[in-house]
């Protein structure tokens, strides 16, 4: 037990390596993880850098578009292209907007991510030629894997699955070495007091635009996953919608910790999946549930768990 | 270049004004609950679409849109009360984040609710008989219940402003959003006075989707698109500025207009545009402060 809490990596690993099983349905867990992975950019930004965006959707969308433009329009089979042309969209776009955005502090911030975001949406909805406007962008066929020596076909769900664990695992430890550099701690810092951060010598705005690029990079990564799943691109992806569920998401599980993010994707898709078998009216549910974690419990699901954990011992770092 | 004709872009700078009066009427409520209690409030645009459909009911029962049009926003304001005393205020002396995050949950809420109750196809909200036909303003024939929303926002705009310069109240709602510490220790109960102003602030959320109404029509998803573009115009005019949102809430709505009428695909883009050249040159807003309650 010990051992496995001095890896937590390792243990989120073996976790998710048997998630399909306990899941109704294989795909829901893919999503659960590529939603997981969207919130975790988020809560780079919001949980750790202490700034609430309301643009997700601008670069999981980005990501979503890059991938699926290589494969659909410019007919690039190749998986490692795709997911590439996600990246560089979703990180150009983070920081753009994130020049604009990181003009204005505090709760100005989270109205300008959310601006910039409906800005894109417009753009991607009338720009029906290359996105597919409101049908969505169709036509995504996904390659198979290739790595030296060795090629999957990733026509399973399950491999589709596996092929996803193994990408978020990898964006997971990164994350973890981003946030235990000095660079993660002037985030923290930042968060705290980001006035007593300024006095210290720092500049702030720099490190604050270089923490939106790397959470638009886990979510653009996140996106161009999620294209691949779905083999479509929906308008939906740039709207603001998107970016609520993965407030709500972040929210739920526990923002500011590290795996909160996954365990709130994981309530709020688990959830969605069977309360939609008996209404129609899901974000009344959702909605309600988000207002009385706002209210009573803002430390999320998990944060919550580990508050009382903590209660009896030491914190770990990554938790 | 273009075949402009004049008295068509004339109709058109009115629709325009119009527009940005509904504008000005959700930036200028978004604005002062901002300004006084640094509240962002994301379910404005559903109490605005709440305004729309209470109109409609109103309209049902008491058969006189007159009555509507007083009755829904009372009923919108009073809809805020609750709101403030029973969801907001357990909130205060935490993250500023955290009213936001509350009033949108509350916004998915009051969404799904209203289709519950009205269903998902859009009302459409008669005008009276007075108000039906057209007017001829010598250029062009504009719709008389368009020039009476135009009319309806000044007048509001001059009893809120009279409200907020003359009476004591509002000398200390300005004195407030100034610094709420130092009312506070003049024996001010602080706390009443941001219940007031939420009360107002959606109030006139209330006004507008009555107004918009019988434009619009009402629909669940009303106040969806609406609420960004409101905080659109907030942030250019400015946060907490009431000049600043009227002035804003004109040119979004100018620009909206006449985007529409040249190059109809760009309106909605124009408004992020024109938010990111204000961003670019006056950080602060038009008419804001650099600094003030950030």
């Amino acid at each position: 037990m010990k051992t496995l809490g001095r890896h937590p990596i390792l243990v989120f690993f073996l976790v998710f390596l048997a998630f399909p099983w306990v899941v109704p349905y294989k795909s829901l867990a893919t999503q659960v993880l590529i939603y997981g992975l969207l919130a975790l950019g988020f809560n780079l930004l919001y949980g750790y850098t202490g700034l609430l965006s309301f643009g997700a959707a601008a670069y999981w969308g980005l990501g979503a578009y890059g991938a699926g433009l290589t494969l659909a329009k410019l007919k690039l089979a190749s998986l490692w292209a795709a997911l590439g042309m996600g990246l560089c969209a979703a990180t150009v776009g983070g920081t753009v907007i994130g020049f604009f955005c990181l003009r204005r502090r505090g709760i100005y911030f989270a109205m300008l991510t959310l601006a910039f975001a409906q800005l894109l949406y417009f753009v991607g909805f009338h720009l029906a030629d290359v996105t597919g406007g409101d049908d969505g962008l169709r036509g995504i066929t996904v390659p198979p894997l290739v790595l030296p020596g060795l090629t999957i076909p990733l026509d399973t769900s399950i491999t589709f699955y596996y092929f996803t664990l193994a990408l978020v695992v990898l964006a997971v430890a990164g994350l973890t070495r981003i946030l235990d550099s000095p660079f993660g701690a002037l985030l923290q810092a930042i968060r705290e007091n980001s006035d007593r951060a300024a006095a210290c010598g720092y500049d702030i705005n720099r490190v604050k635009l270089l923490s939106f690029v790397f959470s638009s990079l886990f979510m653009g990564l996140a996106g161009a996953l999620d294209a691949l799943r779905l083999t479509v691109v929906p308008i939906e992806s740039l709207h603001w919608s998107t970016s609520g569920q993965v407030v709500i998401m972040t929210l739920l599980g526990g923002a500011g910790t590290f795996f909160g993010p996954f365990v709130g994707a994981a309530a709020y898709l688990v959830l969605e999946d069977r309360i939609s078998v008996f209404t129609e009216s899901w974000p009344l549910v959702i909605g309600a549930i988000f207002m009385t974690f706002v209210l009573f419990l803002p430390k999320g699901i998990w944060g919550t768990l580990l508050a009382r954990l903590n209660a009896s011992r030491a914190p770990g770092r990554v938790s | 270049m273009f075949d402009i004709s004049l008295p068509a872009l004339a109709a058109q700078v009115f629709t325009g004004l119009v527009l940005g009066g509904i504008f000005v009427l959700l930036a200028i409520g978004l604005s002062l609950i901002f300004g006084l209690m640094t509240v962002v409030n994301f379910s404005h645009g559903a109490l605005y679409m709440l305004g729309a459909y209470l109109g409609f009911m109103l309209l049902g029962l008491t058969g006189s849109f007159w009555a509507a049009l007083v009755l829904a926003p009372l009923l919108v304001g009073a809809f805020g009360l609750v709101i403030e005393r029973f969801l907001i205020r357990p909130l205060y002396g935490r993250s500023p984040d955290d009213p936001l995050l509350l009033t949108f949950g509350l916004s998915l809420v009051l969404v799904e609710v209203a289709r519950l109750i009205w269903g998902k196809i859009g009302l459409t909200l008669d005008p009276p008989k007075a108000l039906d036909g057209a007017v001829n303003l010598g250029f062009t024939a504009f719709p008389l219940y368009r020039l009476f929303v135009i009319a309806v926002t000044i007048v509001v705009l001059i009893a809120l402003w009279l409200f907020l310069e003359k009476t004591n109240v509002g000398l200390i709602i300005r004195a407030g959003s100034r610094d709420p510490l130092m009312v506070r220790a003049l024996g001010f109960d602080v706390g009443r006075i941001w219940f007031l102003v939420f009360g107002i602030g959606t109030a006139l959320a209330g006004l507008a989707g009555i107004l918009a109404g019988p434009m619009r029509g009402a629909y669940a998803e009303m106040g969806v698109t609406i609420i960004i573009e409101s905080f659109v115009v907030v942030v250019v005019g400015g946060m907490g500025s009431l000049l600043g949102a009227i002035v804003s809430g004109l040119l979004i709505g100018q620009v909206v207009s006449l985007t529409t009428f040249f190059a109809p695909k760009l309106a909605e883009i124009m408004v992020f545009v024109t938010m990111a050249v204000v961003l670019l040159v006056r950080p602060s807003g038009l008419f804001g402060e650099a600094g003030l309650m950030e």
